[in-house]
């Protein structure tokens, strides 16, 4: 423990051998300490104020319950007075040598795409809105539409028997997610098209006994696009019920104890409660499957079904422009991912409601921000000098609103 | 073990009316026993909460007075024991000499009588202050929306929020948010209000105004037991003050004779590390 000799200020020393600021040496603070090992010390709890004199912080100094902290006694460097300060924000040179390198390379692209004629843009522009190619998109937005909510609505059933209560649901949604998850999507296209095979009818009736309430033969029941939906929803579910499952493990438990504690009943408990609390890790994870989904539906070529891959090989395969059709197909890939892109950017923003305490502006409000008329400065605590009037210290402290400028 | 002598002071309430002081929300606690695998959490506690009394139970932590709390509304269960709100169990139906389980549906319709604070607050971030209030008696109890509304407004201005009811949970002070939380325990109307450590997740600045109004509460009558670490709290509000350690309770009484004389070494032992401190500044 250390012992203060109260001696009277002696030749100033800093702890590190400096020389003590002379000005800090100042009587509120200035008391010399002698520790255990012998050395001076001494303690500085001044704190520098604008105008450079010593601020003491009386009696702390003198109950010895400081330590001994070298850095105390660096010498700190005086303010200016507040009221000139201003922030200069970091400057990033290397940004625009990027930017450029970047918009080089992007006109380089741009202007082999539309220079090389074997792109065939002339072909490309006469297949894109022809309408064999607008049926084959319109079937693809139909399997996707379907696929996507029988998957989705699925599995969120299938994530509830994961997580529920009884060994018996958690066993059969395990088992569901397992089976479709490792086979191929390929085979099961196939299984379902092929079922007829395996299964000439179909019946719903008393095992084991001649009841019948319903038969019918398997190639009627299950048509191309029977299969295509049955692959596709049931392959959909087992990824969307993990991804969902995932979701609900992310919500805080005290949230379903609060619920279970005001007598909220179970089902309510997840869907008012639990998922919208979810929604918030499910979406990015949820669109990367509903994309997945528009370009995963091209694999029901297999079953010959005329989506909009299947009919642009039907028409290159007759008119062999190969490249230009793959374009086409590939160009309505990329509309309908533009358009879910900003669905996502929506969606994700409504259901981040509550959990931050200010929405941020979307791209489209604060484009209109910038466009109005007299936006606001870029540092709206420092006005702009040439605008600033007489008037303007008052002002200062408030938030400068649009109107207020001119 | 669970032999029931302790009878039903008052006939069950139905619920709809306002409790009046001292009929309804009875608790009786007989040879508690719950173990989280091989720790023994509670090793049999035996204790009767009068209606309309306020009992505050203290002890340092790990003792298993927030467990005990959260046994008497069945968020956890007894291994075994016997829990019995107004001489009825919450979570099990007894027949013969067997506690049978409820059912979960019969469970949560008990649960609306009896409100829970927890620590953390718990509001459900994604809804306003008012849906906060107005969610379990709309969908718990069955209440019109607009009957819903009025009764979370009311409650809302009780606890000083009334111009908060449109703003999410985020976006107020935790003090602000554990008041919305004790408006949404009382939207139920309930019997009896369980606190469990109300004050333990906020600013030392916070905390009296949360305090006030448990205070508040403790004045119409409703049956409230506080599980909390407010020494000042305890011997002002208390009717009954119980001091638990190591899964038993110690002792108990009122509040001069607990923090005044205390009978027993463990109980002297923590309440001079508690209260020295608190009322030395």
């Amino acid at each position: 423990m250390s012992v203060i000799t109260n001696t009277p200020a002696g030749p100033p020393e800093g702890v590190l051998g400096q020389p003590a600021e002379p000005r800090k040496a100042a009587p509120a603070t200035g008391l010399p300490a002698t520790f255990d090992d012998g050395t001076e010390h001494r303690h500085s709890l001044g704190l520098l104020t604008a105008d450079g004199t010593a601020d003491g912080i009386t009696g702390g100094a003198t109950d010895g319950t400081t330590d001994g902290g070298g850095a105390a006694d660096s010498p700190v460097p005086a303010l200016p007075a507040g009221a000139d300060l201003r922030v200069v924000p970091a400057r990033h040179p290397w940004r625009w040598v990027g930017t450029a390198l970047v918009t080089l390379l992007v006109a380089g692209i741009a202007y082999s795409l539309a220079t090389n004629p074997r792109w065939e843009w002339g072909v490309v522009a006469q297949w894109f809105t022809a309408q064999s190619v607008v049926n084959g998109l319109l079937e693809t937005l139909k399997l996707t539409v379907i696929a996507g909510t029988l998957g989705f609505v699925l599995g969120f059933v299938l994530a509830l028997m994961r997580l529920s209560a009884s060994p018996l649901l958690v066993g059969v949604a395990w088992t569901f997610s397992w089976i479709f998850r490792s086979t191929p999507l390929l085979v099961q296209l196939l299984l379902w098209y092929n079922l007829g095979y395996l299964y000439e009818k179909i019946s719903l009736g008393i095992p084991f006994t001649d009841v019948r309430f319903f038969e019918a033969s398997t190639t009627t029941l299950i048509s191309q696009f029977a299969a295509a939906v049955l692959g596709l929803s049931l392959n959909q579910a087992a990824y969307s019920a993990e991804i969902i499952r995932g979701g609900i493990l992310s919500v805080d438990a005290g949230q379903l104890e609060a619920a279970a504690a005001l007598g909220i009943p179970a089902w309510r408990r997840n869907t008012r409660i639990v998922l919208p609390q979810a929604m918030r890790a499910i979406l990015p994870n949820a669109f990367n499957e509903i994309i997945g989904l528009v370009k995963g539906t091209s694999v029901v070529y297999v079953l010959a079904y005329s989506e909009l891959f299947y009919t642009v090989q039907v028409i290159y395969n007759r008119t062999q422009q190969v490249l230009p059709l793959l374009l086409v197909a590939t160009l309505w890939y990329v509309v309908i991912t533009s358009v879910l892109s900003v669905a996502q950017y929506y969606i994700e923003r409504h259901y981040s409601r509550g959990s931050v305490r200010n929405l941020p502006p979307t791209p489209w409000q604060r484009i209109r921000a910038n466009l109005a008329p007299g936006r606001r400065p870029a540092h709206p605590a420092a006005p702009n000098p040439t605008t600033a009037s007489p008037a303007a210290p008052q002002a200062a402290g408030q938030e400068i609103t649009r109107k207020d400028l001119p | 073990m669970s032999t029931l002598e302790t009878a039903p002071a008052a006939a069950p309430d139905t619920g709809n009316a306002e409790p009046g002081k001292g009929t309804v929300g009875r608790v009786d606690i007989v040879n508690a026993h719950k173990s989280f695998g091989h720790v023994e959490v509670l090793k049999g506690v035996d204790l009767t909460v009068r209606p309309g009394e306020v009992t505050v139970i203290v002890g340092p932590s790990g003792s298993g007075k927030s467990t005990l709390l959260r046994t008497i509304n069945h968020l956890e269960t007894l291994n075994s024991g016997y829990i019995a709100i107004d001489g009825e169990p919450v979570g099990y139906r007894l027949k013969g000499n067997r506690l049978l389980e409820r059912k979960e549906k019969d469970i949560l319709a008990k649960r609306t009588g009896i409100g829970f604070v927890f620590q953390n607050f718990n509001l459900f971030p994604h809804l306003t202050v008012l849906e906060n209030v107005t969610e379990a008696p709309i969908v718990a109890q069955g209440r019109s929306r607009e009957a819903a509304t009025a009764k979370a407004r009311e409650l809302l201005d009780r606890v000083g929020l009334a111009d908060k009811a449109q703003a999410y949970p985020r976006q107020l002070s935790g003090g602000q948010q554990q008041r919305v939380a004790i408006a949404r325990a009382l939207a139920l109307e309930p019997r009896l209000v369980l606190f469990d450590e109300p004050t333990s997740a906020l600013d030392p600045e916070l905390v009296n105004e949360v305090l006030d109004v448990i205070r508040d509460l403790a004045r119409t009558g409703t049956t409230l037991i506080v599980v909390t670490h407010e020494m000042g709290f305890a011997r002002d509000v208390a009717d009954t003050v119980v001091f638990m350690d190591q899964g038993r309770i110690v002792e108990s009484g009122t509040p001069a004779q607990l923090f005044g004389n205390p009978q027993q070494e463990r109980t002297r032992a923590f309440l001079s590390k508690v209260i020295e401190p608190a009322f030395n500044i």
